[in-house]
């Protein structure tokens, strides 16, 4: 503890030299702009007037700005339907991968079960299917139950392809919490649901948020799976729906980054809010982290 | 570890011997009903020649699937360019997040900015990233041109010529999978306890002797999975290539997955390429028994 106290003097490292750190802050610098350039690019592209990509200026913002590509994408394209099939595909998909992942986690940490070791490899092998190996009868499936073009045809794909990771995640996190803290909980007579629910699962935060982010996102951003299942406008996702705005002769690019920037804001908020979970809460492959 | 040995001897107190099966039972229906069904279905269709002319009339036809794949005169050349893509997409990917993680895993005022601005290309949804890369990349009006230009270069034939086309589409995919590798690595190198770095001052040790001895073996344990990991969602990746090229020129850039996305969903090719799925997987499955075997990946993962 003594050092700990000693280091945190100064604004910098003990062992950095001035010309090291100036070296650090410029590499990421650079790394910040690479990282930002093709987000700058939507946001300038959508403030253009015209729908082309023919401008050779390469100003921070178009001199020409305009926000009418906003104004249409709100009020003249069903933006807002989209968003609002989104939000409700990608929410329900969240909540019940977090619930489904968190118990099952729970168990895969806390007991040894017959056929843990066997779900723990299956869980881990669904993430080596290749997307068009389980999309093809998926789809085959759903067209033949006329789930296509539905809600539930769309969510319970993306809480298949959610659960495992989720599940790896919440197991590898159960195990870094001491389980003496439910023997405790059990000499005072507290069940094995009451413990998990009162004492592991809170204690958990750091995964619990994760796993939502990581569900929330699979079905807010998936494009590959939603293209093949949604062929009804009504029913698209903002992936599908934006991606229309791109057809082969005549992208209305200005629209399409307006809609774009509009869908990426509150994925960058989401991210933001969390970016202090993801440091710990991210553990793969029940690496204690 | 003495925590985990003691709950695999007996029951957690207050726990009943049916409460794990309780716990796991939504996640054993969700994947008895979205994968093992589809899966058996899916090697079912492998055998048959169901496509969309055939839909509700198909026959099975045998290995016909799988020999006419194995025959496929480009087969070779998806699979050598599908390992290339693999192979540089993760070792960049572990190269630049790690090495952006030392830099940030030591007090830097600003240092949490930057983390947020270097997470920014996960949290953006793949297909916008995909397109807004593929602007970039436009001959005549695209940014990465526009730049060369003012700079005296020449314009780079992005996605007209095959070779530069295969490079644009690894570019997208690494600035997409950095930020994964860099906060993992941020993760497992705040782990590391800095008495051990310490320790190496004392015997005078260089920074290359700190990275080699104390974080290489320290972060192992962190990495190799989340690498082994990455290497199977790498190779598996369709988005990117399927927005940025479409697998073109010609079918320069294809991969196997993204190949097989347009057999089936372009093509309707539905047997062929559930038979061309399977073949992927059990590939991936032997590589990964392989690679987990020798690394011991799992080393304590059960």
């Amino acid at each position: 503890m003594a050092k700990r106290i000693r280091t945190s003097e100064g604004l910098f490292d003990k062992g950095d030299s001035p010309l090291k750190i100036a070296a650090i802050y410029a590499a990421l610098l650079v790394a910040c702009v690479i990282s930002l350039i093709p987000i700058w690019m939507i946001f300038n592209m959508s403030l253009r007037p015209d729908q082309g990509l023919y401008t050779t200026e390469l100003s921070f913002i178009p001199s020409n700005w305009t926000l009418d590509n906003y104004r249409v994408m709100i009020f003249e394209k069903p933006l807002l339907g989209w968003m609002g099939n989104s939000l409700i595909v990608s929410g329900t998909t969240a909540v019940l991968s977090v619930f489904v992942a968190s118990h099952a986690g729970y168990a895969l940490s806390r007991f040894r079960f017959w056929g843990r070791k066997g779900m723990l490899t299956f869980l881990l092998s669904t993430q080596m299917f290749p997307a068009p190996m389980l999309l093809l009868p998926t789809f085959l499936i759903l067209s033949q139950f006329k789930l296509l073009n539905t809600f539930q045809g769309m969510i319970i794909p993306y809480m298949a392809t959610a659960v495992p990771f989720a599940t790896w995640m919440m197991k590898g996190f159960y195990d870094t919490i001491p389980v003496e803290l439910e023997y405790a909980a059990a000499i005072d007579g507290a069940t094995n649901l009451q413990s998990f629910y009162r004492i592991t699962m809170p204690l958990a935060t750091p995964a619990l948020a994760v796993s939502a982010l990581y569900s929330f996102m699979t079905g807010w951003s998936e494009y590959i799976i939603a293209r093949v299942i949604l062929t009804k406008a009504s029913m698209y996702t903002l992936p599908v729906g934006l991606v229309t705005l791109q057809s082969a002769f005549n992208t209305e690019w200005g629209r399409y980054s307006a809609g774009a920037l509009l869908t990426m804001l509150p994925a960058m908020v989401l991210f933001m809010a969390f970016s202090r979970y993801l440091v710990g809460g991210l553990t793969v492959g029940g690496v204690k982290g | 570890m003495a925590r985990r040995s003691r709950s695999v001897e007996g029951l957690l107190p207050g726990a009943q011997p049916w409460n794990p099966y309780a716990y796991t039972m939504p996640a054993l229906i969700l994947m008895a009903i979205m994968v093992i069904y589809p899966l058996i279905y899916g090697v079912y269709i492998g055998f048959t020649n169901m496509s969309l002319q055939r839909f509700f009339e198909f026959d099975l036809i045998g290995l016909r699937n799988f020999t006419s794949i194995l025959t496929e005169p480009e087969l070779w050349e998806v699979l050598i360019r599908s390992i290339v893509w693999t192979a540089v997409n993760v070792a960049a990917h572990v190269a630049i997040g790690l090495w952006l993680a030392i830099l940030l895993n030591r007090k830097l005022p600003g240092k949490s900015l930057f983390r947020v601005i270097l997470i920014l290309p996960w949290a953006i949804p793949q297909y916008i990233a995909a397109l807004a890369w593929k602007t970039m990349y436009q001959h005549d009006f695209g940014f990465i041109n526009l730049v060369l230009k003012q700079i005296g270069i020449d314009p780079v034939p992005w996605l007209q010529h095959p070779q530069w086309s295969f490079l644009a589409v690894i570019l997208v995919n690494v600035w997409l999978g950095i930020p994964f590798m860099m906060m993992i690595s941020l993760g497992g190198l705040q782990s590391i306890p800095k008495e051990l770095y310490e320790a190496t001052d004392v015997d005078g040790g260089t920074g290359w002797d700190k990275f080699r001895h104390i974080t290489l073996p320290m972060l192992k344990p962190v990495l190799v999975p989340a690498a082994t990991l990455g290497a199977v969602w790498t190779f598996n990746t369709v988005n990117v290539i399927y927005l940025v090229t479409g697998g073109g020129p010609g079918r320069s850039t294809d991969i196997l997955v993204s190949y097989v996305y347009r057999a089936a969903f372009d093509f309707y090719r539905y047997g062929y390429a559930a038979a061309f799925s399977l073949l992927i997987f059990i590939m991936l499955m032997i590589w990964a028994v392989l690679f987990v075997y020798r690394n011991r990946a799992d080393e304590g993962a059960y």
